[in-house]
């Protein structure tokens, strides 16, 4: 997707840059590599909600480590997105505690309404559907997370209305 | 009402500030350490307390403290357990978004006691927002001097900085979490080296839960003999539950160990019984890594005792007819609910987050998902119950770490308890799938 052309865009906004190096002053030096994590947070929410490999290399540049141990990274853990998805990730938890009360069936309401499966983005690009493991709601469940927000006691009605919050909003 | 140390000032309003946490004798446990206090007698009160490890494993946390090595010149690490994703789980959140404040105090102390000047709390990623709680709080805490250089002119450093997770249940284990903060993947180590002498960057380091870091404030307060006067036994003090599934009140609970099984599931002081009118079928008292109880072991013991919320007493009866108090995720089944289903379930999970560094954990969780998986559709055979428990006892204690054992425990507690549903599922499958319970009716019978 991306050529040498968009690689040198790929830059941190300047306020972007100071937030991070202030990450890294929360490790000793020489430990750099520790705010990896963070980092690849917040590459992902400033480049479009995933991490290209292009991404990823300027990330491994900027840390001043080797590309490899940034890939291997990013593969390990669930949050980060190695494909382009839609602009709005709904990820709604399908563990135990939360199917109990009814996960499944905001999970098959979802997949009816928007015609997608679990893993899909609709067509025009608005909303992918990712079911993930137990995010610590298990109380008030039925939930789901976009972005840094948890939704939580769901009930259809609830979620028709979010979707339909979120539609207007980007509409 | 029971007796509450945690959430005793959970309900003012405001308490998440630090004017209103100070004006309600917040931070006075650290000025009491700091001016009156050795590191060393932080310790012993905390041994004297009893106070046990809240993450789950319930190893004492004074005596933890003890092993940890001292070389000269090398810096030591606390590191707090925020990871929080035992399915079942989610009282440490609860503690960080309503008091940051307790947990700020708790490492100070913590810190102190153990002579690190940096500490982090590593939190799941998904808990983004807790994380900027907690470093708004910092910062209030900084301010206001209750960190950096030579706080309360007492000589002692500390910083204490906020690092996340990104998705992995297994950066809940200590050694995996420490690979974690170090900017790596998530795998568990192999110990011995304990953390205790080698750990963070191969310095010396402590790895403690949220809540057990949190306790260690009113235990510093008011001395160790009086917080181990709360509980029962071995069992001292509150412990928080967080209680979910099939019952009429979920949410957060601080509750005096030593209660009864009972009391919590049915008064309307806890659970407030199951929902809908509802009979209980089954309950996985310690989140999702323990045995599942069948109901008739939930409020007694095989003895026929009652059966208490302690350490002991949800373990009595061992793996045949006990189960364990593990993080204190209260998991409720009614009538309802299919146990075949939930133990795949759980499986999938497991197998999810295995990390894959050991065989016996990293195929025998798949494999478990898959045969699991095909009873539940309808599509097993005989020969399946068993080969669960043989893969069950291939795993358990064939890992570096404890998931192998998280992933085996429930599937061998539940066709321990539950034998009969998982025949009925192979015997019966057509049937089975349309008297079964929740969505299955509404699948094909193709998986
Ligand atoms: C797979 C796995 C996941 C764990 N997850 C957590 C967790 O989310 N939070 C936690 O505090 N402890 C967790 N633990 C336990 C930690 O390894 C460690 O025992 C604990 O943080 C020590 O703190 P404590 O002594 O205060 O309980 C987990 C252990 C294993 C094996
Ligand atoms: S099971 Fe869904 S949040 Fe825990």
């Amino acid at each position: 997707m991306h050529n040498m052309e968009t690689r040198e865009k790929i830059q941190f906004k300047p306020e972007t840059v100071a937030e991070i190096n202030r990450i890294i002053s929360q490790f000793p030096q020489g430990k750099q590599k520790s705010a990896l994590l963070r980092i690849l947070h917040i590459a992902q929410h400033e480049f479009g909600n995933w991490l290209s490999v292009e991404v990823m290399d300027y990330i491994a540049e900027f840390l001043n480590i080797k590309p490899i141990e940034v890939y291997e990274v990013a593969s390990f853990y669930s949050m980060y997105n190695l494909n382009p998805v839609g602009k709005v990730v709904l990820e709604v938890c399908h563990t135990g505690p939360c199917c109990l009360v009814g996960a499944e069936k905001m999970i098959k309401h979802i997949e009816q309404t928007l015609n997608i499966k679990p893993g899909e983005t609709t067509s025009d690009g608005m909303f992918t559907l990712k079911t993930v493991e137990c995010l610590g709601a298990c109380g008030y469940g039925p939930m789901l997370q976009i972005g840094e927000d948890y939704h939580e006691k769901l009930t259809i009605e609830k979620l028709d209305n979010l979707l339909n919050v979120i539609k207007n909003k980007n509409n | 009402m029971g007796r509450k140390i945690l959430l005793e000032k959970t309900g003012i309003e405001n308490i998440n500030t630090y004017e209103v946490y100070r004006r309600e004798g917040g931070y006075s446990a650290v000025e009491k350490a700091l001016k009156k206090m050795t590191p060393e007698e932080v310790v012993e009160e905390v041994k004297k307390s009893g106070l046990r490890g809240r993450g789950g494993a319930g190893f004492p946390a004074g005596m933890k403290w003890s092993f940890i090595a001292k070389p000269e010149g090398v810096p030591r690490y606390l590191l707090c357990n925020a990871d929080e994703s035992e399915p079942g789980t989610f009282k440490d959140r609860f503690l960080m978004e309503k008091i940051p404040h307790l947990l700020i105090e708790g490492m100070i102390l913590s810190s102190y006691a153990l002579g690190c000047n940096t500490s982090y709390i590593y939190i799941r990623g998904e808990y983004m927002w807790i994380l900027r709680i907690l470093e708004k709080a910092l910062e209030e805490a900084r301010q206001n001097g209750w960190l950096g250089k030579n706080i309360l002119k007492s000589g002692y450093d500390l910083e204490i900085y906020v690092s996340p997770g990104a998705g992995a249940y297994i950066c809940g284990e200590e050694t995996a979490l420490i690979e974690s903060l170090e900017g790596k993947r998530g795998n568990p180590r192999m110990k011995p080296p304990f953390p205790a002498v080698k750990g963070l960057w191969q310095s010396p380091t402590v790895v403690n839960n949220v809540e057990t870091i949190s306790s260690v404030v009113s235990i510093v307060n008011n001395g160790g003999e009086q917080y181990a006067s709360i509980g029962l036994g071995k069992s001292t003090g509150t412990k928080l539950i967080s209680a979910c599934g099939n019952i009429r009140k979920p949410g957060v609970y601080e509750i005096e160990l030593g209660i009864s099984v009972e009391e919590f599931l049915y008064s309307d002081e806890y659970c407030g019984g199951i929902n809908n009118g509802k009979r209980l079928k089954a309950c996985i008292p310690g989140g999702s890594s323990v045995p599942i109880l069948p109901h008739y072991l939930v409020t007694k013991t095989a003895n026929g005792e009652q059966r208490l919320m302690t350490y002991e007493s949800l373990a009595d009866g061992g793996f045949a007819t006990g189960s364990m108090l593990g993080s204190g995720g209260f998991i409720v089944f009614d009538e309802d609910q299919c146990i075949v289903r939930n133990t795949w379930n759980f499986s999938r999970f497991y197998h999810h987050e295995s990390c894959g560094q050991c065989s016996p954990c990293r195929e025998g969780t798949g494999w478990m998902d898959k045969v699991l998986k095909r009873i539940e559709y309808g599509k097993g055979n005989m020969h399946d119950i068993d080969l669960l428990v043989s893969i069950s006892k291939n795993i358990e204690g064939n890992t570096i770490c404890p998931l192998g054992d998280a992933a085996a425990w429930p599937v061998a507690s539940a066709i321990r308890h539950f034998r009969e549903e998982f025949e009925w599922h192979i015997k019966e499958p057509v049937k089975c799938l349309e008297t079964n319970y929740g969505l299955v009716k509404e699948t094909e019978l193709e998986a």
